[in-house]
């Protein structure tokens, strides 16, 4: 089961590398999809199933269908990935990935000097999860149920075409 | 189960985490920026499942389906900004918006 989770760990990160390098979208897509999976592996070995099957049905699922079509509704052309491959020049992401660099040292760092702990020692099912959300967590999903509904609103909002005199209104 | 340490997971978080900060820093294109707090929301909750399952309690799962709402209703208003972006200007580069006035 180690072995599951450090290989699952290192396809995330290279799939994650992947996905900030690529210039094109749907390549990024595809490996984003692949990082989420690994993801969802880790939270099985985890012990967290509810946690991987959430991840795999709504993010690798939903969230990631809605980028598809918007890609697929801009309709970019080949013209894009050239015009990305220009900006990603050493000059430009020589510097940001110093800093990135400094902080993630500074984060395992911190991680390693208080090591010793161990994950994972049993499962938390679905079962348990389900009785904290709709017990002490109840307002919080009502919230979150809202929090939907606004999202939906706003991208209901943002969405509609401009069919006619919309144009001239702003 | 299996003994994987703490440390492991979280230090799995902060990378991806931090890959994504990269993302976000690095790219111009708004579709790889939504895509990289994408990567950085995921992981704030992988970080929270470790934990979750570091202390054998529910909490850390139920943190993540929030997370995850979050992200997706971010997302949904995201990508209707980017349709709306990609109408008035043509282009999806960061730097045709930066002005307040379009």
């Amino acid at each position: 089961m180690n072995i599951t989770f450090y290989i699952c760990a290192i396809i995330a990160i290279a799939s994650t590398l992947m996905v900030i390098t690529s210039v094109n979208v749907v390549h990024a897509l595809l490996y984003f999809i692949v990082s989420l999976l690994a993801v969802g592996v880790i939270f099985f070995v985890l012990g967290a199933p509810f946690a991987g099957a959430l991840i795999i049905i709504i993010n690798a699922g939903a969230i990631m269908v809605l980028f598809v079509f918007v890609i697929m509704m801009l309709n970019l052309g080949p013209h894009t990935s050239r015009q990305e491959r220009n900006w990603l020049s050493p000059r430009v992401w020589i510097g940001p990935a110093i800093l990135s660099t400094v902080l993630i040292v500074e984060l395992v760092y911190a991680l390693i000097s208080q090591a010793g702990k161990t994950a994972a020692s049993e499962v938390v099912s679905a079962k348990q999860v389900g009785i904290a959300l709709f017990g002490p967590y109840l307002l919080a999903v009502e919230l979150t149920s809202i929090l939907l509904l606004a999202g939906l609103l706003g991208a209901y909002h943002l969405g509609r075409r401009d069919s006619d005199n919309g144009e001239a209104k702003h | 189960m299996a003994n994987i340490p703490l440390e492991a997971g979280l230090g799995l978080a902060v990378v991806l985490f931090v890959i994504g900060l990269t993302g976000v820093l690095v790219r111009r294109n708004i579709v790889f920026i939504l895509l990289s707090i994408e990567i950085m929301l995921n992981a704030c909750g992988l970080a929270f499942v470790a934990v979750g399952s570091y202390l054998n309690q529910p909490d850390g799962q139920v943190m993540y389906f929030f997370i995850l709402t979050m992200a997706a209703a971010e997302v949904a208003v995201g990508l209707g900004l980017v349709m709306q972006m990609y109408k008035k200007f043509n282009t999806l580069d960061t730097n045709a918006i930066n002005r307040m006035r379009g």
